[in-house]
């Protein structure tokens, strides 16, 4: 009977599809995912959208924050800074979205790699500060740039589309969605195995170490800062592609925290948490919405609580996943695993 | 009348209370090592205490004052007891992280307990501006002012010159040799949360009493960080000079720029100095530079 782990070398141990049956279920949920369109209604496919827009985003942020270390209170900014180079590149320059996409990614990547520069000199505490002040000079800066973002008003961004077929429904969208969250998490689970990975993980554990082992810090900081962003990026333009707008309130400072707020509870430093934490945190707040939906009758003027509320359960899950659970979703999820694979002798 | 003396006045005014809230973080962070990026929140909470005090049990400004105190006080004291005490110890960014979660945490409660509807203040200073003869300073900015001042003074000599004081300056010297001197570096450590809170409540009222309040007023707890990194995170005094330095140029900018750009630079001006500055220096006019050693 298999117990416990059984690997005998590096290569094993790195294997993304540990055994057959994680093969297996993968399959299973592959099919599911294939499927859910079918499956569900328009709502289920818009949350299922937004999910996907918010695993991109934060698989992202974890590579920055979680691997490499380097906190950034910015996330939301790059989102916006894709986002808007995507809406602009379609409606002014005119490139179709597929290649407005990625132009718009490696935007944000140089805008990422900007305000990365700082990390080269300070870290913590003042990273923190410094990425937080890029959060609002580039909060300032899609309001007031009224010649490019048109300001307040927003741009109004047509669908993706292929020859005569436009994605402009929340089922055609969801594949994209599907497709690319696919790529960007199986990109980053590959990265993180590979010399990038371990250089990023090292920076994170001790960065004067690392850079006494050879590790360039200059190359790696600026590297996280560029995929993390280019990350948030691609998330901004799938997002504004799917709203068919863009308009300065969706990238407040609050969304950063959400942001932040699932990498911390889905689990630093893991993928497979990030994960988990993008669909807890979307979650949690459309269960909250459909709460108050349905007390409406009863217990009028609850809607108005709803956006405080969120602001509250937000916060009181950030702090007692830091105080209980630091290590996050993915932790629970480990240990959910241990229990039946080492079962039934666990000690 | 030249408007230069007249920027400077309003500049100075509004950066003795910056120099007010920045020492709230700078006390913290000399205590304990964390920045305390709900201040905001705090301050948010002292004016509303403050403000329903006054409307609600409609008592007089002083009394309802000393109410507020109290109900930071007592704030502070529960935030370092529950959130932060569990976390002494863990990597920067868990502490960071949990300022922030209790900073959406009050935030939502100051909104449901006060509808976000902006709200401005009963007066309590006398309403006349005072003509300097070169510069008109409005009362609000005044007064505001000239609390601060002597907020700042108060709470400055407490660090300098009583027995606490100097407990809490052994223990951002030196932990370990503040314990086995004998001090309690967790009660150094709730003590300067209560200060912190303090600060930011008083901070709060005042800035509630010039331009009014609603929730969003926690957003100069953000500007103040400017502060705080221009005069080096552990400096007192460069707290204060801090922030008469971002007044002044927040107000200049507010001035010259806002014409240029469309409006409302000021928000953002003080967020551009604090990038430059840490870029350049980011330890700031009075802050240790700290040298890591492997």
């Amino acid at each position: 009977m298999r117990c416990g782990d059984l690997r005998e070398s590096y290569l094993e141990d790195e294997k993304i599809f540990q055994t057959v049956f994680v093969k297996c279920w993968l399959g299973v949920l592959a099919l599911f995912l294939l499927a859910l369109p079918f499956l569900g209604n328009a709502y289920m496919l818009y949350v299922a959208n937004v999910i996907g827009f918010a695993v991109i985003a934060a698989v992202g942020l974890n590579l920055l924050t979680g691997f490499t270390g380097q906190i950034s209170l910015g996330h939301a900014a790059f989102v916006g800074v894709g986002g808007y180079a995507t809406a602009i590149l379609i409606t002014r320059v005119g490139l179709p979205f597929w290649l407005a996409l990625p132009v718009a990614g490696l935007i944000s990547a140089g805008v990422g790699m900007v305000i990365g520069i700082p990390s080269l000199r300070v870290k913590g505490l003042y990273l923190v500060i410094a990425t937080l002040a890029a959060q609002f000079i580039l909060e300032y800066v899609f309001v007031h740039w009224e010649s490019m973002t048109r300001g307040i008003r927003g741009i109004n961004v047509p669908p993706p589309a292929i020859g005569s077929f436009v994605f402009d429904t929340e089922k055609s969208f969801y594949y994209i969605t599907l497709v690319l969250v696919v790529a960007a998490v199986g990109f980053a689970r590959n990265l993180v195995r590979t010399k990038w990975g371990r250089a990023f993980v090292a920076i994170r554990d001790r960065d004067l170490a690392a850079e006494i082992m050879g590790i360039n810090l200059f190359r790696y900081k600026l590297g996280a800062f560029a995929l993390s962003s280019f990350y948030a990026g691609v998330a901004g333009g799938l997002w504004v592609s799917f709203m068919k707008v863009v308009t300065p309130e969706h990238f407040p400072l609050s969304l950063s925290i959400q942001y932040l707020a699932m990498v911390i509870v889905g689990g630093l430093g893991t993928i497979l948490g990030s994960i988990f934490g993008a669909i807890f945190m979307t979650l949690i707040p459309e269960l909250l919405n459909v709460l108050t939906g349905h007390t409406k009758h009863f217990l009028p003027g609850m809607e108005q609580l709803f956006l405080p509320m969120k602001d509250v359960i937000f916060g009181v899950l950030i702090c007692t996943f830091l105080i209980f659970e630091p290590h996050g979703l993915a932790e629970i999820w480990n240990r959910i695993k241990n229990f039946f694979s080492l079962w039934p002798f666990s000690y | 009348m030249d408007i230069i003396p007249q920027i400077l006045v309003s500049g100075i005014a509004a950066g003795g209370v910056y120099g007010l809230i920045a020492l709230g973080f700078v006390l913290i962070y000399k205590a304990t090592s964390v920045l305390n990026l709900a201040t905001g929140e705090f301050m948010t909470l002292g004016a509303f205490v403050c403000f329903s005090a006054m409307t609600q049990l409609s008592v007089p400004f002083y009394i309802s004052f000393v109410l507020t105190l109290a109900a930071a006080a007592v704030l502070g004291l529960v935030v370092e007891r529950i959130v932060l005490r569990p976390l002494i110890g863990e990597p920067v960014i868990s502490v960071i992280m949990v300022t922030i979660g209790l900073g959406s945490i009050l935030k939502g409660l100051t909104h449901m307990i006060w509808s976000p509807q902006y709200r401005s203040f009963p007066p309590i200073f006398p309403p006349q501006p005072l003509d300097l003869g070169f510069a008109i300073v409005p009362s609000g900015l005044l007064w505001g002012f000239v609390f601060a001042v002597i907020c700042t003074a108060f709470f400055t000599a407490i660090f300098k010159y009583t027995r606490t004081g100097l407990a809490m300056r052994a223990t951002a010297g030196n932990q370990q040799a503040a314990l086995s001197m004998g001090i309690s570096v967790k009660r150094v450590f709730a003590l300067s949360w209560i200060f912190a809170a303090l600060t930011a409540a008083v901070g709060g009222i005042i800035i509630g009493n010039i331009s009014g309040i609603s929730i969003h007023l926690g957003h100069i707890g953000l500007k103040v960080l400017a502060v705080i990194i221009l005069g080096g995170l552990d400096s007192i005094i460069g707290a204060i000079v801090g922030g008469f330095i971002i007044g002044i140029l927040e107000n200049f900018a507010g001035v010259y720029l806002d014409s240029l750009v469309g409006g409302g630079i000021k928000e953002v001006v003080p967020f551009m100095i604090l990038v430059i500055i840490i870029m350049i220096r980011p330890y700031g006019i009075f802050g240790r530079i700290t040298i890591e050693r492997v």
